[in-house]
């Protein structure tokens, strides 16, 4: 322990206190302005109705109280459709979305990256470019292709997709081909493993900050899905619509959407909390580069 | 010729493990991004409502857009301005600070992450700055800038073109620590610190030559990754301008094509216009984003 604990401190070479003090001030600031928008939701969502509309308008509530979550939760329970569906299709779309997504596009991400063979440069190329043209067109196109595939008013509508993503595989291949060395597989090769148990094995594992970062992306656009032309069964639809619908009330629900918002933001902060501090966790040495 | 072809046929031979590993991502991207792209760029070339079948119209859709469209002539010049300012911009701002960030210790890094990323996370994150710009009493900024005696009458940051564009480029900066940040927060990790040892062995001084000379071209793949996301969101930024300053804006100020394209596609269904400026806009963001590599390609010469 004592070892590690001076190799850490020998991370930083090269640093003038100056410097330091500079750089934390400057976080410090910037870190005030991107937390508001998060203290604001949550301030809000504390506020009685009375207080949202006092003038001058206040930052923090003056009696914080959770009034606005009991008239949600109270609406939530009223729903023809119970929330612990809406609830169950986001979940099953999050999760079954975002698992795919990262095992389909690593493995593609890896042969891109490190197996030669004709045309991968190419296909790469068709990748990188697909994420400039604007989705706002392909609407159209996307719902007669799934009209055909008869996925029209089924969860897999919003699944399959997700699976086939370009930024996640743009991502991926960036990091293995940043992160894992071309004589680290030659060697993988030489001591008789296949290209499967390499990318399990070895690559993956090299590579856990770049999935696990992806798996914030994904799931946090995943979970944040809404209403959809893709599905039109009530009892198929996603939390994010459901709260939509009872935020789009009006006035008097000002309180209740204030809350519908915070409960939308909790679950994508917690995963990535989860998430992100094993990102950080992870000292990444593959013990050769070249 | 029959050489090469036997060449290349050994190749694909050789490399046929890879093609089995990349199938099942490329017949999904085929079917869900490729195909679509393309029945779009066709789409470009007729006249679609959406209701009829479309009719071919050849490169009346582009010749209207560029000669008798003024309004897109504007957008396209404002989503220059801000692609310009925003993109290289949103990129370095990502890479200075994750740059910072990662000298913390690991728990503290990951709250400051967290803290950064928020606007990316929190689901109203403009709400707070309609309501600070806000250009009625309600409005921090104006009560502020009144109390102080700047001003004697509220300024309304959304309405007055002079204003507008630099609210929305403060705004838009804000939320630019997205994608791009995050993955730069996961490459830093990915650099063998034994690196920086060799560096300061070789006559590295400071931390500016350590980030220049090492981090940088250690990190060129995931920079391009980076840098491509800050351009697509800072061509993207129309739907944030209308959450702010309304669609359209005062005298098409702050009209970019991708509010010109929302306009004809989702309003007004003319879904062939639609898709010729969807096609102009991806050619931009190509060209874009061949200048920000040649750049990120110059790095720690």
């Amino acid at each position: 322990m004592a070892i590690k604990k001076r190799k850490h401190k020998k991370l930083y070479l090269n640093r003038s206190l100056g410097g330091n003090i500079v750089i934390n001030i400057f976080l410090v600031l910037i870190g005030a302005f991107m937390v508001l928008p998060m203290v604001y939701a949550v301030s809000n969502s504390l506020k009685p109705l009375s207080e949202l509309w006092i003038y001058p308008p206040t930052f923090l509530p003056q009696n914080p109280n959770l009034s606005n979550f009991k008239s949600l939760f109270t609406l939530m329970g009223d729903s023809w459709v119970p929330f612990s569906r809406y609830l169950a299709n986001t979940l099953t779309v999050a999760v079954v979305g975002t698992g795919g997504h990262v095992i389909i596009s690593s493995l593609c991400a890896y042969a891109l990256a490190k197996i030669k063979f004709p045309g991968r440069e190419f296909i790469f190329q068709v990748i990188v470019l697909s994420l400039m043209f604007s989705t706002a067109v392909t609407g159209i196109p996307n719902y007669l292709i799934m009209g055909k595939l008869h996925m029209i008013n089924t969860q897999w509508a919003l699944i399959v997709p997700a699976f086939g993503s370009s930024l996640g595989l743009y991502l991926m291949k960036q990091f293995i081909e940043a992160n894992i060395p071309d004589v680290l597989i030659e060697a993988a090769h030489i001591d008789g493993a296949g290209h499967s148990l390499i990318f399990w094995r070895l690559v993956m594992p090299l590579v856990k900050p770049a999935w696990l970062t992806l798996i914030i992306f994904s799931f946090q656009s995943l979970w944040g899905v809404g209403a959809t032309t893709f599905i039109q069964s009530e009892n198929l639809k996603t939390l994010n619509y459901a709260l939509s619908q009872i935020m789009a009330g009006g006035i008097a629900r000002q309180g209740t959407a204030a809350a519908a918002t915070v409960i939308m933001m909790l679950v994508p902060v917690i995963v990535f909390v989860t998430v992100q501090s094993n990102v950080v966790e992870t000292v990444a040495t593959s013990g050769m580069k070249d | 010729m029959k050489k090469k072809r036997e060449n290349l046929l050994q190749a694909m031979n050789r490399g046929k493990i890879g093609y089995l590993f990349i199938l099942p991502y490329i017949l999904i991207f085929f079917t869900f991004t490729v195909l679509p792209v393309i029945i779009s760029i066709i789409f470009s070339f007729t006249s679609f409502n959406v209701l009829e079948w479309p009719k071919f119209v050849g490169f009346a859709n582009y010749s209207r857009l560029f000669f008798s469209d003024s309004v897109f002539v504007t957008g396209v010049k404002n989503t220059i301005v801000f692609a310009v300012i925003l993109g290289p911009g949103g990129f370095l701002m990502s890479l200075i600070c994750a740059w910072f960030i990662n000298e913390l210790s690991p728990v503290i890094r990951s709250i400051v992450t967290l803290i950064f990323y928020a606007p990316s996370i929190s689901g109203n994150a403009y709400l707070i700055w309609s309501i600070f710009f806000s250009g009625d009493d309600y409005g921090y900024a104006n009560s502020i800038l009144t109390r102080l005696g700047f001003i004697t009458e509220p300024i309304q940051f959304f309405t007055n073109p002079d204003y507008m564009i630099w609210v929305i480029i403060i705004i838009s900066l804000w939320t630019s620590l997205g994608t791009g940040f995050l993955s730069l927060i996961a490459a830093f990790q990915g650099i063998d610190r034994t690196y920086y040892e060799a560096g300061a062995i070789d006559g590295i001084k400071n931390r500016w030559q350590e980030l220049w000379y090492i981090t940088m071209p250690l990190l060129r793949p995931q920079m391009m990754f980076s840098s491509l996301m800050s351009i697509t969101s800072s061509f993207s930024i129309g739907p944030a301008i209308t959450a702010l300053c309304g669609y359209p804006t005062t005298d098409y100020a702050a009209h970019t094509i991708m509010n010109h394209l929302t306009d004809y596609g989702s309003t007004r269904f003319e879904m062939g216009y639609a898709s010729a400026i969807a096609v102009v806009l991806f050619f931009m963001m190509i060209g874009f984003n061949k200048i920000m590599q040649k750049f990120l390609a110059g790095v720690g010469d």
